[in-house]
């Protein structure tokens, strides 16, 4: 399995806020990758910057085995987007909203292609239907079109349920189910609902505060099984650096302080293996389930401190 | 490229605020030909205030197609930024605010493409505006009032001129002013576009367009030496009428007009360069800046 | 109302003055009222130079027509011209409902090489617009070569006349008009002019000040006494 996305040390300054801060995570092929985080954790923000909408204050991102600063077009050939609402220019119809951007995604623009379109997201009977008449719901299925029309590898979708009635929202989940199983597209979802990404993702990340909380795939994230452990050492950079190096490698997540995704029951064999690497441990907290944890971020406004003592 | 730029007309060309210049410029002008025609004598009157004791000259004649299509530029060339900056001031900030922006940057083309074709498109309205200029204010002029010797009403300095260009001498100048006052109102597109990358609506950069052409023809025609000497060779607008150059004829030293000729050759040749200079300084900036800008919309 | 009537005016002076001048002056005057009284109308085509100096205009081809007493009227068929207007106009009725002048012998003089008689006129009317006529009589061909005029109000005018074929009806082939003429300004604030930064071409005629000017018509030919229709004046 290829990585579609490869993004390494991502960060975006913006005058005093770091929206992003030293991210990174790889979207594999075939991957339905959930962008979950509550508003301004940086989701729009990373997307933004895989689409070459602002510009990274540092880092690399790699789609396609290309750097996106050099091969932007290339790539974005292959790429197709909905970010945030589905804005199109209201005073076209569907058609011809659909028509103008097929046509600069360089393929060869037909009308069989843009009603197969259409029809695809059901609105084929409004297709000279001008847009400003439409729906929240018909928007959203036609920005959808509009990403889909040029038959992209790579979708990435920014919140595309917002403000769709449950109705709306289980078609869009449906699509990029199939989407995915039907079509083998890689697709990119961001949401500050968990469980829509539990839904329909096979893999995702968490953000808060522009840094990457977690990574990994749904089932393991969300087993009730699993816990956050954070330690605290007397050398935190040797005491990550031995654990990174140990059978602990795969729990241990990015950032700092260190902390480990891991089965609650085996605390006793990490402490005892840290004894082992010669680590100092000054303490050692779990928090509850990562689903109540996430909630705990989403439910409460801003300044959560997720491993309160 | 053309494959976009086809793309931005029709955009251009769907939206019910494009037509609003043409009805404008369409009302504007035909406006002037009813007073004209109604009462053209008063206008001659005016300008001749100083001398119409002196002379004995055919009115009728004078107001004829070729001087109504002069006095009509005249006073809307001023008016003209406005209906540009109306298009041009939306390029950008009008995808911004109606969030197609963020669409058209994610397909493969790249930003300077984008601004040069917004450019293009802005460029080519100016061009049809023009041209239905032309078409309202000469050639329907032409029909109503016929042909005749023109007659151009010149402050020069200190100095009053009145310059008389033959019938048959007229039209090639026309052509010629039209073409200059294309470059001229590109200057304006060039300008509201500039402006344009700034904003996320576009009534913010058609104010500021209309404001800066409001405010440096205002100083243009201060009139007071020291502005003229320091200021107003910087400012684009001292240039926007440089097409009225290709009607101020040459004369012999007697002062007969010289068939085909133009006083000064060098200073519309001057104007020119200055206002391509603008249009390439500000496409210039546009690129850079919109390359770099995060697209936040 | 035209600058040819100043011709005319003349020749109302000539009919009016006759009799009081003293003699051979007066002689003289009324044979060339005679001469010009024979011409009751003619068609003229010419052109027409104006030399002014804030009028770049070019020359035109005129017809002009004329019909006795004082009707005269100058078209342009192809194009627009600048003709200047005649301060005659001003109390051409008085003269011609006779206002009194007398004529002075003023003795000789000469234009180029013809030798010309110069007779003064002063009207008797001290509040007359006209204050003074100088004439130059070409005595051997009964025609006037010049006339000076100062008036009150529009200072001086000058008509200079060269003759050709048509010397037996005292028509001249060639008038140079020097007349008068404000300053022309434009009303400010009514355009935006293009300012190269030069200043404007000094085109004032030679031997005038800034505030007069020439026109200058030179006649092709003239068709004498065939009728004038009244509609076109």
């Amino acid at each position: 399995m290829s990585a579609i996305i490869r993004v390494s040390h991502l960060s975006k300054q913006f005058k005093d806020t770091k929206a992003v801060d030293d991210l990174s995570f790889t979207v594999n092929e075939g991957d339905v990758y959930g962008f979950l985080g509550q508003n301004g954790a940086g989701k729009s923000t990373t997307i933004r910057m895989l689409l070459s909408l602002i510009a990274p204050s540092g880092g690399d991102i790699v789609i396609f085995e290309k750097k996106l600063h050099t091969h932007r077009s290339e790539i974005l050939r292959q790429v197709g987007a909905v970010i945030e609402k589905p804005d199109l220019y209201k005073y076209l119809s569907a058609y011809d909203n659909l028509s103008i951007f097929a046509k600069m995604s360089d393929i060869k623009v037909t009308r069989e292609l843009l009603m197969r379109q259409l029809e695809m997201v059901g609105l084929a009977d409004r297709a000279k239907g001008k847009v400003e008449t439409f729906s929240q719901g018909m928007k959203q299925r036609l920005g959808i079109a509009v990403a889909l029309v040029h038959n992209p590898a790579l979708i990435i979708l920014d919140e595309p349920t917002n403000g769709l009635d449950p109705q709306g929202i289980a078609d869009i989940r449906n699509l990029i189910l199939r989407l995915s199983r039907e079509m083998g597209k890689t697709v990119l979802i961001s949401s500050h609902l968990l469980s829509e990404i539990e839904l329909i993702a096979n893999r995702m990340i968490i953000l808060h505060k522009g840094k990457k909380m977690v990574e990994g795939t749904v089932a393991e994230l969300l087993d009730p099984a699993h816990s956050l452990i954070q330690l605290e050492t007397t050398n935190d950079a040797a005491a990550k650096e031995k654990l990174s190096h140990s059978n602990w490698a795969d729990a241990l997540q990015q950032g700092n302080p260190i902390r480990l995704l891991m089965n609650k029951q085996a605390v006793p064999q990490l402490i005892s293996d840290l004894v082992g690497l010669e680590v100092s441990v000054l303490s050692v907290n779990s928090s509850h389930s990562l689903e109540n944890y996430f909630l705990s971020l989403t439910t409460q406004s801003g300044h959560v401190e997720p491993f309160a003592n | 490229m053309w494959n976009l730029l086809q793309i931005e007309l029709f955009k251009i060309s769907k939206r019910p605020r494009t037509y609003i210049a043409f009805a404008a410029i369409a009302a504007i002008v035909f406006i002037f030909q009813f007073a004209f025609k109604a009462d053209g004598q008063s206008y001659m009157n005016l300008m001749l205030q100083s001398v119409k004791d002196s002379f004995e000259f055919e009115r009728t004649k004078a107001i004829n197609g070729y001087f109504m299509c002069y006095i009509i530029l005249n006073t809307l060339l001023v008016q003209l930024p406005i209906l540009v900056a109306l298009i041009a001031a939306d390029s950008i900030s009008g995808e911004a605010n109606m969030g197609t922006l963020r669409l058209l940057i994610t397909k493969p083309i790249s930003r300077t493409q984008l601004i040069l074709v917004k450019f293009a498109a802005a460029t080519i309205f100016t061009i049809l505006l023009l041209l239905w200029m032309a078409i309202t204010s000469l050639f329907f002029s032409l029909l109503i009032f016929g042909a005749d010797d023109m007659l151009i009403f010149r402050s020069k300095g200190e100095e009053s001129q009145i310059l008389l260009i033959s019938q048959d001498d007229v039209m090639w100048r026309y052509l010629a002013a039209f073409a200059y006052a294309t470059v001229a109102l590109t200057v304006i597109a060039a300008l509201s576009l500039f402006l344009s990358i700034f904003a996320d609506n576009s009534i913010g950069p058609i104010i500021a367009t209309v404001c800066i052409v409001l405010v440096c023809t205002i100083i243009s025609n201060i009139n007071v030496p020291i502005i003229d000497k320091n200021v107003r060779p910087f400012l684009f607008t001292s240039y926007l009428v440089g097409w009225k150059g290709f009607f101020y004829i040459a004369t012999t030293d007697e002062g007969v007009p010289i068939k085909g000729s133009v006083e000064n050759w060098p200073a519309i040749r001057n104007s020119l360069s200055i206002l391509l200079l603008h249009i390439g300084v500000l496409l210039g900036a546009s690129v850079f800046i919109f390359r770099k800008k995060d697209i936040l919309s | 109302m035209h600058f040819l009537k100043y011709g005319l005016l003349l020749t109302a002076i000539f009919s009016t003055v006759v009799g009081k001048a003293q003699g051979d002056v007066a002689a003289l005057i009324q044979k060339v009222g005679a001469k010009i009284e024979r011409v009751n109308n003619y068609t003229a085509e010419g052109k027409m130079k104006t030399n002014v100096a804030f009028l770049k205009v070019p020359e035109s081809v005129v017809k002009i027509y004329f019909k006795k007493p004082n009707r005269l009227k100058i078209k342009n068929e192809k194009g627009i011209s600048f003709v200047p207007k005649g301060a005659v106009g001003i109390n051409l009725s008085n003269i011609i409902n006779g206002a009194k002048y007398t004529a002075l012998d003023a003795g000789m003089d000469k234009i180029g090489n013809t030798v010309v008689r110069v007779v003064k006129l002063l009207p008797v009317d001290d509040n007359a617009d006209i204050v003074l006529s100088t004439v130059y009589i070409d005595e051997a061909n009964l025609v006037i070569k010049k006339a000076k005029t100062t008036t009150r109000e529009n200072g001086s005018y000058q008509l200079e006349m060269t003759y050709g074929i048509y010397t037996a009806y005292g028509l001249p082939d060639k008038i140079i008009f020097t007349f008068n003429t404000k300053e022309y300004k434009l009303p400010k604030g009514i355009t935006f002019d293009f300012d190269d930064g030069t200043a404007a071409k000094k085109t004032i005629p030679q031997g005038l000040n800034k505030n007069q000017g020439q026109a200058e018509i030179t006649f092709d030919s003239y068709i004498i006494n065939k009728g004038v229709s009244d509609a076109l004046f």
